[in-house]
């Protein structure tokens, strides 16, 4: 929202300069966002007390100029018309001149020292006299600005008005909340013709909801020319170009009153009537915009007897709009329904600021007040004769009265205010003020209870005013904030970042396009698409964590970087409700897992490296890794089919690892091998609460364990993991821990089989072991090997 | 015999002693069974029992002495080789040790810890919510009706096939609708913090389609405005690590509060570098009020005995200016040179006891 200095002092009598203004602006809750000041805001008025001939060159003089400032300026000047006791317009060094395009520097013209500049119309650009030097009268104030000199002053404020004020989208209602603060009062408002007489030869019928009230007038013999110019000014100040007064006019109205209305060429109306009514399917309108649109049964239209006029509230049609030739003018003020305005607007993508004043709710009380301020103008602009109001329709029931307890103010605000104090910012504001029953008025729809009571007056108090008091708990020491899954989640982060992985945020959507390759169904899940994504590789919630690792991890390599070890924790989709989106930790890994070093270790990443990530994460956030089974059966289809598994309770899934399968890395554009790992962070059982905080008590063996280590040979399908399970088994009281320490094949093992070496802590608690227990356990080992996996001891 | 000069005799010969072979030579010569030491003790038997005694503690004395001297050597000889051998065994220490690298937490995650230490210690708790959410609990319930021009100011994200009006999905535009999933499924005194994804369709160089909010809610029956300048204050101060920071509170318009207010904090940009807390100048960090006792009704509390206040505040701009990071869309790219520059390490665990 726009306006000029000088237009806010047509609605509001003040002394107070701009700064206290624009701060009070803001302060009110109309914050401002910039205030535009004439360029020519440093030229001053000055006297050119002596003009002598430069020494040096025949064409320039040497002036001593006066800007009032105390100080006498040598200036060289080559106009012409530079003269003892000239009153002119002087521009300091640091000035920059519009017309030159440069900043003025300290500088010395043939020997002469010139400390600043004597200025032409042109270097003004106030017009395109650039024969000589400005003249002004022997009396022109000496040390004025000239702008304010030729009341070319007036800066131009731009305010941010919230959407709930749509009462300040008139200077008017600016105006009136500045007054209700001590920087001036409210002047009345604009002259308005009450008056006119004979019927309008065009009538208006209602036929729809969405427009409760329709008021209009006939003005004959009206000629439409230019607008006066100070109008002209204030409308090119704010960005609006005059077009002809009548056009104007309503431009004015919607500015200076937030009151759009609309004019008709009364003479271009066929068959004398106009019906608001809904549109029909297909019906369509050349608009002022000079755009075609189409509408549907759910806009709002004006049509006369042939075809649609306006689009109601938000745009008028070329055919029926004024022109020169306009003789006779249709005036029209009217109400909109704000949410079919919203909508119709919304659907057509047009944007005016009638658009904007009807969505947001205008004074549902000044149909007939704008009608005849705006008569008012065509009278002054274009003469005529007005003919009398006609409104069809009702004023929509805006009264509303509040029951308000004036101490709700210190309840909610943490200070006392004054009764008196409160009733006269309510007064001032418009609100009606009877003991505690307070009426809204018609320009407040926004206002719907005694909480926006409150506001008003603290905003006009300012909340700054407000006392700033300690919010303390209610007890001692606070409660824990965080949640146990919160708290293993910054746990586990953690971790992983300790594990050498570098935490990423990224996209919760990727592309459709690789989704697909990540579980995203196309046909189950499409509600997971974006109707209007930020773009076509960002259009589907992510069913993992992965894709966008991947790609991230992708870019990195591209950058020179191709050892990376990155995670992000979020969540996964899988539908769109609450519980279809799931806490989820993925990372992936690629290049070199150590790099390379004097003392060797320097090898790619694997299989392996991903899966201690999935423990040690897992084991952080509280799962029982100890009892989790890998599995190679349900591999999801991104994953490699021989490098990688799962790890699960069960059928209950935790985690995949492993090499990411190479049509995976191909989607996310990646050459070479990667490895990842996700974990489901839904499938975690929960912990089972322990009582108390003491650890279990340790009893350790006062006997030494001893170590023996055994090479099975098996069938290359039995999984190490079976074998370990499977000796661990063998004596549960003794055997304290299994470790698999060789895989081998090759020479010495058939085809088909692999040797697997482990290495066998026994612990007794009862005696030292002797050589017969420690025969008697191997043999329970070899057998249950033998049983159970088909595997020999290595011979 | 004059054990005197046996004695000197002997320490000598020790002294002298090459290797452990000399050594061992000069002990049986001296204490072995044939050993001069021995033989005198043998002719003890002939003297009276007065001078027997006398000559029996000498001897012994001098044994000793010969012992000890004997172990000395020995020990040196034994030092010796040992220097000798870790001389051969020396390495270059100026080589670099096996490398390990501990990765870094990304700044939001560290700026979320951060944000949750300091209203933890005012009693507030973590709350969390859906991203993908429901009009109403994003919208609607947040005194947003439909058609509610605030609602065009979010830039929203729809889920295809269900952008209609009621009843549609979206993206969630803010994590306030979290504070209407904790009104309605709690009953107060309420304090929860909620750290959170948001999303809007905007993308240029200040805004990102992803960012994210943490949401602040109090509900009870007396919290006031006073109070939540109070908090916020606090809070500023403590992020900012700047005891002296002072704050604006600018009017301004939320559907969900009222009154409304924008926090700026002051700062100094006269250096041409951003210092918060001091200065002429003032920077918004975030939006709040009072708690819209239509919001408070539709969650299923009532308004007239319960009231409170709600904050958002934007965690990049938080991170960015506490951490000087310039470019907000840097957040979201997983450049392991910004992450490794910008993030943080492990161990770094905020907490206002510990001074972090």
């Amino acid at each position: 929202m726009k306006f000029t200095l000088d237009w806010l002092k047509e609605h509001l009598d003040t002394d107070a300069d701009l700064s206290v203004i624009t701060d009070k602006l803001t302060a009110v809750g109309l914050e401002l966002e910039e205030v535009e000041e004439s360029p020519l805001a440093p030229f001053v008025v000055a006297r050119v007390v002596s003009a002598e001939q430069h020494p040096n060159a025949d064409k320039l003089r040497v002036c001593q100029v006066d800007p009032g400032d105390g100080t006498i300026y040598s200036v060289v000047c080559g106009a012409p018309n530079a003269r003892t006791g000239l009153v002119s317009v002087f521009a300091p060094v640091g000035t920059y001149i519009p017309g030159k395009d440069f900043t003025l520097e300290l500088g010395s013209i043939r020997g002469e020292r010139s400390e600043g500049m004597l200025c032409s119309e042109a270097e003004l650009l106030i017009s395109d006299d650039h024969d000589g030097i400005v003249e002004l009268p022997e009396d022109a104030p000496v040390g004025t600005r000239y702008i304010d000199y030729r009341a070319i002053n007036d800066p131009v404020i731009e305010i941010n008005v919230t959407p709930n004020r749509a009462d300040c989208l008139g200077v008017r209602g600016v105006a009136r909340d500045l007054a209700t603060t001590e920087i001036g009062s409210l002047r009345p408002n604009r002259a308005r013709f009450e008056g006119g007489s004979g019927a309008s030869p065009v009538s208006v019928a209602i036929e729809t909801d969405n427009c409760p009230i329709f008021t209009y007038r006939i003005v004959r013999n009206v000629r439409n020319g230019e607008s006066p110019d100070w109008l002209k000014r204030k409308l090119e100040a704010v960005g609006q170009k005059p077009i002809s007064a009548l056009v104007d006019i309503t431009n004015w109205m919607t500015l200076d009153q937030n009151r759009p209305m609309h004019v008709f060429d009364a003479d271009k109306i066929a068959g004398g009537t106009l019906t608001v009514r809904a549109a029909r399917d297909g019906e369509s309108l050349r608009a002022l915009n000079d755009k075609e649109y189409s509408f549907d049964e759910a806009m709002t239209v004006i049509a006369d007897a042939d075809k649609v006029v306006s689009l109601g509230g938000i745009i008028g049609g070329e055919d029926t709009g004024c022109s020169e030739d306009t003789v006779n003018v249709l005036v029209e003020a009217a109400l909109w329904n704000p949410s079919n305005i919203a909508r119709t607007g919304r659907k057509l993508g047009i944007h005016t600021d009638a658009r904007f004043r009807f969505e947001r709710g205008t004074d549902s009380a000044s149909a007939v007040e704008g009608l005849e301020i705006a008569t008012q103008y065509i009278l002054d602009f274009c003469g005529g004769e007005p003919g009398e109001v006609h409104v069809t329709g009702d004023e929509p029931a805006w009264q509303k009265t509040i029951d308000f307890d004036f101490a709700l103010i210190e309840r909610r605000g943490g200070m006392a205010v004054d009764t008196a104090q409160a009733t006269a910012i309510l007064t001032d504001l418009g609100f009606g003020v009877d003991g505690n029953r307070v009426s809204v008025p018609s320009w407040r729809p926004d206002i719907d209870g005694a909480a926006d009571l409150v506001e008003e007056v603290l905003r006009i108090i300012g909340l700054d005013a407000l006392p700033t008091t300690p919010f303390v708990r209610p007890d001692n020491l606070p409660p824990v904030a965080l949640s146990a899954h919160q708290r293993a989640m910054g746990d586990l982060k953690r971790v992983l970042a300790a594990q050498g992985m570098d935490e990423a945020v990224l996209w919760s959507f990727t592309s459709s396009a690789v989704a697909r390759h990540f579980g995203w169904d196309d046909a189950s899940q499409s509600d997971l698409l974006l109707e209007n994504p930020i773009s076509s590789d960002l259009d589907v919630m992510r069913p993992s964590l992965l894709p966008n690792l991947m790609l991230a991890a992708g870019r990195n390599n591209d950058r020179g970087f191709g050892d990376v070890a990155l995670f992000e924790a979020g969540l996964r989709f899988f539908s769109t409700k609450p519980d279809g989106q799931q806490p989820t930790v993925a990372g992936v890994r690629m290049g070199l897992a150590q790099p390379r070093h004097w003392a060797g270790g320097s090898r790619p990443v694997d299989a392996f490296d991903v899966k201690e990530d999935a423990l040690v994460a897992l084991e952080a956030y509280g799962a029982p890794v100890e009892n989790l089974m890998t599995d190679t059966r349900d591999i999801p289809a991104w994953f490699h089919p021989g490098r990688s598994g799962t790890l699960g309770l069960g059928k209950n899934v935790l985690a995949v690892f492993g090499e990411l399968h190479p049509k995976a890395l191909r989607a996310v554009g990646i050459k070479g091998r990667m490895v990842g790992f996700e974990l489901f962070l839904d499938k975690v059982p929960a912990k089972k609460a322990r009582k108390g905080t003491a650890k279990p008590l340790l009893q350790p063996s006062p006997f030494q364990p001893v170590r023996r280590d055994f090479a099975f040979v098996v069938d290359a399908n039995v999984s190490a993991e079976r074998l370990l399970r499977a000796v661990k088994g063998a004596d549960k009281a003794l055997i304290s821990d299994v470790s698999l320490f060789d895989v081998y094949t090759g020479e010495n093992v058939a085809e088909g089989q692999k040797s697997l070496a482990v290495d066998v802590t026994l612990q007794p608690f009862e005696r030292t072991l002797t050589d017969e227990d420690l025969e008697d356990v191997s043999a329970k080992i070899v057998a249950v090997v033998a049983k159970n996996l088909g595997g020999q001891l290595r011979s | 015999m004059d054990l005197d000069a046996l004695k000197s005799g002997l320490l000598e010969r020790i002294d002298a002693a090459s290797d452990l072979a000399a050594l061992e030579q000069i002990r049986v010569s001296a204490l072995g069974k044939k050993g001069e030491i021995t033989a005198q003790m043998k002719q003890l038997g002939g003297l009276d029992p007065e001078a027997r005694k006398a000559a029996g503690q000498a001897l012994n004395a001098l044994k000793d002495e010969i012992a000890g001297a004997l172990d000395a050597r020995k020990a040196g000889f034994a030092d010796a080789e040992l220097d000798a051998r870790l001389a051969t065994e020396a390495i270059d220490v100026s080589q670099t040790p096996r490398p390990v690298r501990r990765g870094r937490l990304h700044p939001i995650t560290q700026t979320i810890d951060e944000i949750v230490d300091i209203f933890g210690q005012m009693g507030f708790v973590w709350a969390e919510g859906p991203e993908v959410e429901d009009d109403w609990h994003n919208f609607t319930a947040l005194n947003m009706p439909t058609d509610h021009p605030a609602r065009q100011m979010q830039d929203t994200f729809y889920m295809k096939g269900h952008s209609g009006d009621e009843g549609s999905l979206v993206l969630r535009t803010h994590t306030s609708p979290v504070q209407v999933r904790t009104m309605m499924s709690q009953t107060p005194p309420i304090r929860v913090i909620v750290p959170g994804r948001t999303f809007r369709s905007d993308s240029d160089a200040t805004h990102t389609p992803m960012f994210h909010q943490a949401e602040g809610l109090v509900i009870d029956k007396t919290a006031n405005m006073a109070q939540l300048k109070g908090c916020l204050l606090e809070f500023c101060r403590t992020f900012f690590q700047a005891p002296d920071l002072t704050l604006q509170f600018r009017p301004s318009y939320f559907p969900f509060t009222e009154p409304s207010a924008e926090v700026d904090v002051r700062c100094d940009r006269s250096g041409g570098k951003l210092v918060i807390g001091e200065g002429e100048g003032w920077l918004e960090v975030l939006g709040s009020g009072m708690v819209n006792p239509r919001v408070i009704e539709a969650c299923g509390i009532d308004p007239n005995e319960y009231q409170g206040f709600a904050f958002g505040i934007g965690i990049e701009r938080l991170a960015m200016l506490k951490y000087g990071i310039p470019d907000l869309r840097t957040f979201f790219d997983g450049d392991v040179r910004w992450l490794r520059h910008y993030g943080f390490e492990p161990q770094l665990l905020p907490s206002l006891v510990r001074g972090r």
